[in-house]
């Protein structure tokens, strides 16, 4: 069950900023080993480590159950994904969520990784995905409403001619990993409830390159996508702000690294 | 980590319990519990064994359900 809404103070944010913002470090440094051949048991396991060298422990680990650090999603994984002994190859996509809990207060993000060439039109939708959550996190302002935070991430889909999964959403996130209110990834303009300051949620768009049906995976946790299509997931703590939001949770560690990456990539 | 929120299915009233509960067979052939919502009680809609409704589910007990419309 989510736990009640709760507005957070200035001090309490950035404590989940501090927590966020060690997610961000912790897919970073997943993102550094990131290559085919690699086992998705083995990115877990690094980043377990990291997050526990950082005087934090991993919010996933023991949540309802779930078995590991990172929910690690490969191509039609949606999310939730199990790390396995599953080999990464090329023209995977990889979709990594993290969760740290730190001082009392949680952080959630995921980042979409591509594994060496990727089909263009799956790393179209790993782009759409990316830009839904940041125009809805420009949404995410005092004033607005949820609803209008969830119209702006299915618009943008739609319009790319992608679908939203509805079946799992977005949630306020802080004392706990799982507050009110659920922030769909769908919705209509000016619905839901009011954005107000203090409110942290993390908007996790989960965008489906073909239909939105999805299915519940034997393993209890994974769900993947009903047509098998590839299936992107990014994700950011936020804080609604009066005219621009707060964005607790970083991807300038991940991008630094992929650009290095690159870089060595073309010399 | 997503948060499974509610799901909406449809189903079709198997029987009439009593307390407005009714038994519900699900589009993927699941037999539920449902009960009629708050605000299908307040408008004083009537559902018959037959009809044809829409039931809200909580991801958290799938043999409980909500009803929160019926299709004409």
């Amino acid at each position: 069950m989510p736990k009640g809404l709760f507005y957070k103070t200035k001090d309490e944010i950035e404590l989940i900023r501090e927590s966020s913002l060690l997610v961000g470090k912790t897919l970073a440094e997943v993102a550094k080993i990131i290559k085919p051949g690699i086992t998705t048991l083995s990115l877990d396991k690094i980043a377990e480590e990291f997050i526990n060298d950082n005087n934090a422990l991993p919010a996933f680990k023991g949540y309802s159950g779930f078995p590991n650090t990172l929910c690690i999603s490969i191509n039609s994984h949606v999310v939730h994904g199990i790390p396995s002994k599953y080999v990464l190859k090329d023209g995977d996509i990889v979709s990594v969520d993290c969760g740290v809990v730190k001082n009392g207060f949680f952080g959630d993000s995921a980042y979409t990784f591509s594994v060496g060439e990727v089909n263009p039109k799956v790393l179209n939708l790993l782009k759409i995905t990316k830009e839904s959550l940041y125009k809805a996190i420009e949404i995410a302002i005092v004033g607005n409403r949820l609803g209008d935070i969830g119209e702006a991430v299915q618009s943008h889909a739609e319009k790319n001619h992608c679908s939203v999964v509805r079946e799992l959403v977005g949630h306020g996130i802080g004392r706990s990993l799982h507050e009110a209110p659920e922030v769909p990834n769908y919705g209509k303009k000016g619905s839901g409830l009011k954005l107000q300051e203090g409110l942290v949620i993390a908007i996790e768009p989960m965008i489906n390159l073909g239909k939105k049906e999805i299915i519940h995976d034997v393993d209890g946790w994974t769900i993947r996508t009903a047509d098998n299509l590839a299936s992107a997931h990014f994700e950011h703590t936020i804080a609604i702000g009066k005219n621009k939001a707060d964005i607790l949770s970083s991807f300038e560690f991940i991008e630094e690294v992929l650009r290095k990456k690159f870089e060595n990539a073309i010399i | 980590m997503a948060k499974q929120s509610s799901i909406e299915q449809d189903g079709i009233i198997l029987e009439a319990l009593s307390n407005a509960m009714f038994r519900v067979e699900l589009e993927n052939g699941h037999v539920i519990t449902a009960h009629i919502s708050g605000k299908m009680r307040m408008h004083y809609i009537k559902i018959l064994t037959g009809d044809k409704v829409k039931i809200e589910m909580s991801p958290y007990d799938l043999t409980k359900g909500r009803i929160t419309y019926r299709y004409k």
